[in-house]
Formats: structure tokens, sequence, C-alpha cells
């Protein structure tokens, strides 16, 4: 399953600039993976402990992941990732 | 330095001050490359807390997909203290995910006199800058 992914700024350092790049996967977990081979260090970046960091929003189309299965969120042909930053604190 | 327009100052502060107790938050997007905070946007609080704030996942997916179709960018990221002087916590800290924004802090902890300062947070590392506040 292709997919293209959007990268925040602040995880551009890991695509050479890129704001969207392509990865492959049928689950979100499996994106993940597929980003990490092409852009070394995403993945820490986005995954702690075998959950998605609480710094971060990922979307599936339009849907927050977090009520969609977190990392065992399916992903289909063509759909969209979005990475944001989650804006927080106190 | 942030050079920040005294209408979207007033913005801020009327916002937080109508949150208070509980922690405002918000952005002001402008042209890509311009450094120049231009459109106002109050996000919700999600945690509604006197002493933290998130945005909401969605509205900020939505707000960040109109900025991008605008070619903008979220130049100031706001919330309030309303307790606490208008200094990054350490959990402003850790959170600051937007290296290019500038930080603004809004405290309403005096019910007369508000406090607004700004910074970069990059790295994990907070610098403090000047605020010019120009007429519109």
């Amino acid at each position: 399953m292709a997919v293209t992914v959007s990268i925040p700024t602040i995880l551009r350092t890991h695509t050479g600039g890129e704001k969207s790049v392509a990865a492959e996967g049928s689950t979100l977990a499996e994106v993940i993976e597929s980003l990490e081979t092409n852009h070394g260090g995403l993945k820490a970046r986005l995954v702690k402990e075998g959950v998605l960091h609480r710094f971060v929003n990922v979307y599936v189309n339009d849907e927050d992941v977090r009520f969609a299965g977190g990392l065992e969120a399916a992903v289909k042909d063509g759909d969209n990732v979005t990475i944001l930053p989650a804006v927080a604190g106190g | 330095m942030l050079v920040i327009r005294r209408d979207l100052v007033d913005a801020m502060v009327a916002h937080a001050r109508r949150d208070h107790p509980d922690e405002a938050c918000g952005v002001i997007a402008g042209p890509a490359g311009t450094d120049s905070p231009e459109r106002f946007i109050p996000m919700d609080n999600a945690e509604r807390s006197p002493t933290f704030y998130r945005f909401d996942a969605a509205e900020q997916l939505k707000v960040w997909r109109e900025m991008d179709a605008n070619d903008e960018v979220p130049v100031v990221v706001y919330h309030s203290h309303t307790a606490t002087e208008a200094y990054p916590s350490r959990t402003d800290v850790s959170f600051a995910g937007e290296p290019d924004a500038h930080y603004v802090l809004v405290s309403t902890r005096d019910p007369v006199e508000h406090e607004v300062r700004s910074y970069r947070i990059v790295d994990g590392v907070v610098t403090e800058e000047p605020v010019k506040i120009i007429e519109p």
C-alpha cells in the first residue's frame, strides 16, 4: 500500500527538508518502519516504548489515529498520513 | 524579536482573560517567509485546565490544513498562564514542536495588569526575545 506522509517542519531534518514523502504499509506501524528505512531517525521521534509519542499527532486522512487503533490503525493505498507536533504545555 | 500589531496582542489578552482561570491557547498565522503574524486563530484548550493546555487534535488538523492551503505558517503560538509568570514551564519546553514559531506567553495572574512575553524554544533551549508592538 503506497501512502503519502506529510512531515512537519521539526522533523524535516530527517527527510532532507521534504514536506511530503512516500511510504508503504497496511498499518501505521508498517508505514513508520518504511519511513525509517528511507529517513533514519524518524521512528524514534514518533514511537516510544511501542506506542505513539505524546508529542505528536498522527492522522490517517482526517482521522486522529489515537481513536483508530494507534500504531495498528489501518492504512489503504492512496491514503494521506499527516504528522503534526502536538501543541500543548502547562 | 517579535513584531506584532497591537490589535493582535489585545486579542490574545482578551482570549486569556475570557478563559481565565483556565489556560487559553491559539495561533496567529502569517504568510510563509515573512515572520509577520496576521491572522488570529483562537483554539479550544482540550484540557480545559488552569495548569495545562492542549490543542484539540481535530481542530488543529483543520487549522494547519487551512494554513497550508493559504501558504501560511504558525508565526505565533500563544497560551496563558493563569497563576504564574509568563515564562515557559518545563512541559511547555518539552512539547515545543514549532522551531520557527514565536512562543508567546500571556499571564493573567494579576486581575488588572497582564504580562505578555515572547520566546523561541528550539531543541529544549528557551530564549526570550523583545516584543515590539506596532500600531495597525
